[in-house]
């Protein structure tokens, strides 16, 4: 019987906490299947991630180190793993769905021709073979998936969908093994020339204390003028989804979630805005979340404290109005 | 250069969606269609690439008939062909037959590029372009929100990384890049254009025009196999304020003031 693996992503050598949650769902399926979870750490310099990683509740820490694998490039991390994965053949391979993971996953899976169940939010074995839960269109719909065919199984799992703190600990720390991979006739035709961020933010979203943010909805650059009434009533920021910085119709420092800013403050505002997971991502962890969308299905009012299903040109005006009054402005 | 742009067609944004009565499909009678969002900023890509560089951009769909419509929209926009894999046996597949549909029909056109979205906003894989590259045993670089001309056989991207970082890489080509919405702002079809892409050539293609084994692509050679399609439950459920837009504007200022407290 194969084992299932938890693939670790780590940064600067530590493992990043996306990880601890591939864990926490491994342990979910290894429950359901009765198969073993073991952690395979890859990278240069990852002995003290492995360590970390140990804590869990593992059958054992699988470790590939070598120097091709820094920095991150997909030709070796794909190589390397294929051989790993050759050679001791796992049933499943887990991960986040990080964006590192998108970008060499998929080759993995064509290399072992393997299926890859990406984005996953939750899994079930009623009893034989395991159904993986995706959101598809956009996080409008669920799919039950299941695997055809044998050969190893990969799986990714989308942030948040099992919780880092739910991968219990062990008993007693895990055994670290080597996994040896020979990755010397590996081309690596990927060069990385320089990582770096963008601009330096000029708002600084996360020590906002009320946040509007807009979305696609709002139709056009001309019509911002109302989310901005209703922001400075409120006296707080503006921020927005991506399509709206895409669009160029808001500065991209504004835009929140996986590709821009993390935000928690007091009271944010969702107004035209879908709730896309990687939007959710920058914002779910606000104290108080208010929606405005014309539809009622829109995901975001799932994360939403409160709602109002309508036109958010009649209702951002008269909530405006309402704002001011309150504050005796 | 020759630009392969990988296009697929999906249901439009706000289009209501109802499931089909097989429990496992969206039903697409009458629903309005676009070309996936990442994959019209692949399109406006290539295309600059095209521009600067020289050379042609070859779109290149697997879908139904009805995605024809998506095809003439990209031929209008300014591609120069377009390959439209359209049979049965393509039909009911994931990313995995897919990507080898669309990988037999790039080795005939050996292009110097190939561009795709990164996600598709229905299946939403984000494996096509990837798998893609591996298939065809060539680099690939995801999330690209930059471009720069071609030089001494290689490309220099831009790819975006989490939380606002970003970086430069280069890889030689023929490469697959996956374009992360954004890149650049995507033109409009114009009324020329729009003429001129009826007389553009629409070649379609069946498993065995473009040398692939039928058992390989569509529902035959699926790796993941969909069960069941449904509407979520909602879980924690929002407090929906009621009433015309002043009523439910005030319900919701008393409500911030009284229970959450934040104003
Ligand atoms: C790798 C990756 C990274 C990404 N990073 C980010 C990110 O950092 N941040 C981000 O936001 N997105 C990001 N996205 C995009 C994300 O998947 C969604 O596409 C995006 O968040 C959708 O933005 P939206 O909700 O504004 O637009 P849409 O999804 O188009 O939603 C518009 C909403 O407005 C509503 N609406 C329309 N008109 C009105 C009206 N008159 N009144 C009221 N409501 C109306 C509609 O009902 C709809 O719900 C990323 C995607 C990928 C794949
Ligand atoms: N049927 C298709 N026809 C053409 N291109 C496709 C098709 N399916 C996926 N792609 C391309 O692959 C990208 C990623 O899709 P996905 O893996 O489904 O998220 C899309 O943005 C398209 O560029």
């Amino acid at each position: 019987m194969g084992a299932i693996w938890a693939v670790i992503q780590t940064e600067k050598g530590e493992p990043r906490g996306v990880s601890y949650e591939t864990i926490a769902g491994g342990q979910k399926l290894a429950a359901a299947l009765g198969k073993p979870l073991e952690a395979l750490v890859l990278g240069a310099g990852v002995a003290g991630a492995a360590e970390k990683v140990a804590a869990r509740k593992v059958e054992r820490v699988r470790v590939i180190e070598d120097p091709k694998l820094d920095p991150y490039t997909p030709d070796p991390y794909t190589a390397a793993l294929r051989l790993a994965v050759e050679a001791e053949k796992p049933d499943y391979v887990l991960f986040p769905h990080t964006y590192q993971v998108r970008d060499w996953v998929p080759r993995l899976a064509a290399a072992l021709d393997a299926g890859f169940i990406s984005d996953v939010v939750d899994l079930r074995a009623d009893g034989g073979e395991p159904v993986f839960v995706r959101q598809p269109y956009q996080g409008k719909l669920n799919a039950d998936c299941a695997f055809t065919g044998s050969g190893p199984r990969l799986v990714s799992f989308q942030a948040g969908a099992f919780l880092a703190d739910d991968a219990a600990k062990g008993d007693a720390s895990a055994e670290i093994v080597a996994q040896p991979v020979d990755l010397s006739g590996v081309e690596v035709r990927t060069q990385v020339l320089e990582t770096f961020q963008e601009v330096e933010n000029k708002v600084d979203l996360s020590r906002a204390d009320v946040i509007v943010a807009v979305g696609r909805g709002i139709g056009k650059q001309e019509n911002l003028g109302v989310v901005e009434e209703l922001a400075a009533a409120l006296g707080g920021q503006l921020a927005a989804s991506r399509p709206v910085c895409d669009n160029e119709w808001l500065p991209m420092d504004r835009q929140i979630g996986s590709s821009g800013q993390t935000v928690a403050p007091r009271l944010y505002l969702a107004i035209g805005i879908s709730g896309a997971i990687q939007h959710l991502v920058g914002m779910k962890n606000s104290g108080t979340i208010v929606a405005i969308n014309k539809d009622a299905n829109a995901p975001i009012f799932s994360v939403a404290d409160y709602g109002i299903v309508g036109d958010l040109f009649e209702i951002v005006p008269a909530l405006t109005a309402k704002v001011k009054e309150a504050r005796g402005a | 250069m020759k630009i392969v742009v990988c296009i697929k067609q999906v249901p439009e944004r706000d289009a209501r969606l109802r499931i089909a009565s097989d429990g496992k499909s969206v039903d697409t009678a009458g629903v309005a269609t676009e070309i996936n969002e990442s994959d019209q900023y692949a399109l406006e890509a290539g295309l600059r690439v095209a521009e600067k560089v020289g050379g042609e951009v070859v779109a290149l769909l697997l879908g139904p008939d009805a995605a024809e419509e998506a095809i003439r929209r990209a031929l209008a926009m300014g591609a120069a062909r377009a390959i439209h894999l359209n049979d049965a046996g393509f039909q009911g597949g994931d990313a995995s037959s897919a990507a080898k549909a669309l990988a037999a029909a790039v080795r005939q056109e050996s292009p110097d590029l190939v561009l795709t979205g990164l996600q598709s906003d229905d299946a939403g894989w984000s494996q096509t372009g990837v798998i893609l590259a591996q298939l065809l045993g060539w680099p690939s670089a995801t999330l690209i929100m930059e471009i720069e001309q071609p030089e001494d056989g290689r490309i220099k991207v831009k790819r975006e990384l989490e939380a606002g970082w970003f970086q430069w890489i280069t890889l030689p080509l023929p490469a697959v890049l996956t374009i992360q919405s954004g890149i650049y702002p995507v033109r409009y079809a114009t009324l020329k254009g729009i003429m001129g892409a009826k007389k553009k050539e629409m070649k379609k293609m069946g498993p065995a025009d473009v040398g692939v084994d039928g058992g390989q692509v569509g529902a035959a050679g699926r790796k993941v196999e969909l069960k069941r399609l449904y509407v979520p439950e909602k879980t924690a459920e929002a407090e929906i304020l009621e009433g015309d837009a002043a009523t439910a504007a005030a319900s919701l200022v008393d409500r911030l003031q009284k229970e959450a407290k934040v104003l």
